[in-house]
């Protein structure tokens, strides 16, 4: 991360004490507030840790006056062992890129609490609930603390290292009994209706005092009486899903609807939760790459980048340049399958049902056969491994060679699709009466709300991690960053069609770099199933992913084969935080449309 | 003009509409669109156009050789006369250890004195759990576990039916040459080339005289041993 800093232009001319704009930030704060900031001490982290009474205070210098208004990621992390839990927060300059600020604020295990940042950056919003969900943190002022991803009669906090699951058979993968005895236990046969269900207590799984929707609109009065003509109207509180085809899954929204008009909407997620990160801190580090796979489940060759990059920088492992290039043009491929198969989608939300939507689907198809000659699999790839690739490209993709069918896919295949999709709805009279104006995020409310990838771009911020804070080869490559500015349903299409443009771009680039690194090796060092980590520390690793950026944190104990913490900044999850400020005044159709133009998988946003 | 844009969209959808009808016409005087291998192979490619629908069970999309699903055990190919050849799996379990589901379970041998003995007794795998990850292929250091291309495995009994046991993962070597001619070779030349250069060693250290002839290998293995590892 240093290395990119010290890279980075200095055209600016601008004179400070020190030319790494975060160390430099970091310095101000602890000048500003020398008596609640203070460096983080361990060995192998960074950042600062902030006194939880001055945490507002801190947070709104660093959003007004130092220029870093982007709270990325907030997560929490369990110190067992000082009995503390801890929450970390990444928050980022968009307008000059670069690395993160981290904030941590700790507070006792015992009566957790800490203030609510959603005064300052309501983008904390979901972060914060999802936190109190898994640590429970108790978050002052946060205007609407309920669980998030579990349901309400969960008993405990589940990402405190002192929770069991259910079943739990042992602390850490591999488990003991797999080998030498390889005494076969089915899980579900040892309890199947036993005490695999905890309630808290005074609480009732069938009580019919609990309701959702009166839980969660409870101050709302129920009839609302208009001065001028004295008309008394009932507002409606609707659930839209969770089975619902518009939710692209399972996924709730609770509509309070005047007429037609949507007054408030609120997600209700989590019917897909597995608790990734719980089964990512069981697992070994190697085993976590197949799970980073089924959380954006089709752009999964990016979610592996992503984790990989960051368990690089914990492991300090090369990673050799023909490798590269393959991550790049695996990463490029992705996000054009899934922009396609988003397109597709928003068309269908539009009403133009099914058959649109196919003819997105025939090129992803393609790139789909390459992953598989490739990975050995269409979706779920498993591809990148520490320090390269798992594999070299294959020599053939359905019988035609693989260099001839990525040049003929990348100069004709592609760029065809792309203009029978300009054809089918750019211009489309339907389309824009549909989409302009529709699902309005501006600007500020984009940078507020944390949104990220084209959501944040459709908004007028060009931001983008490859080109704010490069990761492999991105900065050697010649490539834009599109960006559009009204911030509607109609943009939100149209920045997926040019980010596609772009793609190819990079892509014609990729092309020679491949050809010249033929037969170079793929994977540095010889590949190993046990991998512990030679040192403690922290890494927070991100790509930008076709549906944002996505961030892995994680922590490790110094020969640990198991990450301490491994975290998700999940973009379609963070994004949907900025949904119900999208929805509010437009009709019911429209929501439909706008969480559309958002592109979730909820692979990713329950996690 | 207000409606350019529908009409637009319009003879997008009209253009694949006929498209399908235009393959219909071509494919007629050449032995018909559907369950043709000619026709199958166009329509699944670049150039495919039309309707690319497969008609499974029928037709079936053909099997990259890195597809992967499920496990199996590999085995010597029987002896003339016998149901079974000798087991590649010396039981190390390393397999079981880099699982992510952890979906193996090994049961180790053990001789007579009690020490272990390299060759498992039981080997399970719960395919209802086994999520096709290709690590235990990936990291077994005697070839001795592979990821198979057999996908149909439905059944009535999830319980029982889904928990393969040692019989039901085997299948001979020749099963994985078939279905995966070019990583089977690649693989034999990588166990070649560790053999000789082993006997290489040794001969090193134990007689001075005698120079065993360097490890011949033709370039085309070479290529593929130096940039893919011995893993492919």
């Amino acid at each position: 991360m240093s290395e990119m800093t010290l890279d980075a232009p200095e055209d600016e001319g601008a004179v400070t004490v020190n030319d790494n704009p975060v160390e430099s930030a970091i310095a101000r704060l602890k000048e500003r507030f020398p008596d609640a900031v203070s460096d983080d001490p361990r060995d192998g982290y960074e950042g600062v840790i902030v006194d939880a009474d001055k945490l507002i205070e801190v947070s709104e210098a660093l959003r007004d006056d130092l220029g870093f208004e982007y709270l990325s990621s907030v997560t929490g992390v369990d110190l067992i062992d000082d009995g503390k839990l801890e929450v970390v927060y990444h928050v980022y300059n968009i307008e000059e890129g670069g690395s993160a600020v981290v904030m941590k604020a700790q507070t006792d295990r015992d009566n957790a609490s800490l203030p609510s940042l959603v005064s300052v950056w309501p983008g904390a919003d979901f972060q914060e609930r999802e936190v109190w969900d898994m640590y429970g943190v108790h978050f002052e002022g946060h205007p609407d603390l309920r669980r998030i991803l579990l349901w309400d009669g969960f008993k405990g906090h589940p990402l405190r290292k002192d929770w069991q699951e259910p079943f739990f058979e042992e602390e850490h993968k591999p488990f003991g009994s797999r080998w030498p005895g390889g005494s076969v236990a089915r899980i579900e046969d040892s309890n199947p209706f036993g005490k695999n269900v905890q309630y808290p207590e005074g609480w009732l799984p069938t009580g019919d005092e609990y309701d959702v929707e009166i839980d969660m609109y409870p101050h709302e009065p129920a009839h609302r009486e208009d001065e001028s003509t004295r008309m008394v109207t009932d507002k409606v509180t609707v659930n839209m899903g969770p089975q619902h085809p518009s939710t692209h899954g399972v996924f709730r929204m609770v509509v309070e609807l005047d007429g037609e008009t949507v007054v408030s909407l609120k997600p209700v997620m989590g019917y897909l939760h597995r608790n990734h990160e719980k089964i990512g801190e069981r697992n070994t580090f190697i085993q976590n790459i197949p799970y980073t796979d089924r959380l954006d489940y089709l752009s999964s060759m990016g979610n592996n980048l992503g984790y990989v990059l960051t368990i690089e920088k914990l492991l300090g492992s090369e990673v050799t340049e023909r490798a590269e290039w393959i991550r790049i043009l695996m990463a490029e491929l992705t996000r054009i399958a899934n922009h396609l198969w988003a397109l597709g989608f928003l068309i269908n939300d539009l009403g133009a049902l099914q058959t649109p939507m196919l003819y997105f689907y025939l090129e992803r198809e393609l790139i789909l056969d390459f992953f598989e000659a490739a990975s050995g699999a269409r979706l779920l790839c498993n591809y990148m491994r520490f320090g390269g690739v798992a594999y070299d490209l294959p020599d053939k993709v359905r019988e035609t060679d693989t260099m001839t069918f990525l040049h003929d896919l990348i100069y004709e295949n592609i760029p065809n699709v792309l203009d029978q999709g300009e054809n089918l709805f750019v211009g489309n009279e339907i389309v824009r009466t549909r989409s302009i104006g529709v699902g309005v995020l501006t600007r500020e409310d984009a940078i507020a709300y944390s949104a990220a990838g084209p959501v944040l771009r459709a908004s007028g911020v060009q931001y983008d991690v490859r080109r704010a804070e490069p990761y492999s080869y991105y900065d050697k490559l010649d490539f834009d960053i599109p960006v559009r500015y009204n911030g509607d349903v109609y943009d939100r299409l149209l920045i997926r069609m040019d980010e596609m443009r772009q793609s190819l771009r990079i892509l014609e680039q990729v092309l020679p770099h491949l050809k010249e690194t033929e037969g170079m090796p793929v994977i540095g060092g010889k590949p190993q199933y046990a991998i512990r980590m030679p040192k403690a520390g922290e890494a927070y690793g991100r790509v930008e992913n076709p549906k944002g950026e996505l961030g892995y944190y994680v922590t490790a104990k110094r020969r640990d084969a198991n990450p301490q913490r491994y975290h998700v900044r999940a973009p379609s999850f963070i994004n949907l935080t900025a949904l119900g400020k999208m929805c509010e005044g437009h009709k019911v159709a429209d929501v439909v449309v706008i969480l559309g133009s958002i592109d979730i998988v909820l692979g990713e946003v329950d996690r | 003009m207000y409606g350019v844009g529908i009409l637009k969209g319009m003879a997008v959808t009209l253009k694949h509409f006929v498209d399908t009808y235009l393959d219909d016409i071509y494919w007629s005087s050449r032995g018909g669109r559907y369950y043709n291998d000619k026709a199958f192979e166009v329509r699944q490619s670049l150039k495919g156009k039309g309707v690319k629908t497969v008609f499974y069970p029928e037709e079936k999309l053909p099997m990259p050789e890195r597809f992967r699903f499920v496990p199996f055990l590999v085995t010597d190919d029987p002896p003339p006369g016998q149901n079974w050849g000798k087991d590649w799996c010396t039981s190390c379990g390393i397999c079981a250890k880099v699982c992510p589901p952890q979906c193996i379970w090994i049961e180790r041998g053990k001789l007579p004195n009690g020490r272990p003995k390299p060759e498992p007794v039981n080997f399970y795998i719960d395919i209802d759990i086994c999520m096709n990850c290709g690590f235990c292929m990936e990291f077994c250091p005697f070839d001795a576990i592979k990821l198979d291309h057999d996908y149909e495995l439905a059944d009535y009994d999830r319980t029982t039916a889904h928990l393969f046991d040692k019989e039901r993962l085997s299948k001979p070597i020749s099963y994985w040459r078939e279905i995966a001619p070019q990583k089977a070779a690649a693989e034999e030349a990588a166990r070649t080339f560790a053999e000789q250069s082993k006997k290489k060693k040794k001969a090193k250290r134990g007689a001075e005289g005698e120079q065993e002839p360097a490890p011949t290998l033709n370039d085309e293995y070479a290529r593929q041993l130096m940039y893919r590892g011995a893993s492919y």
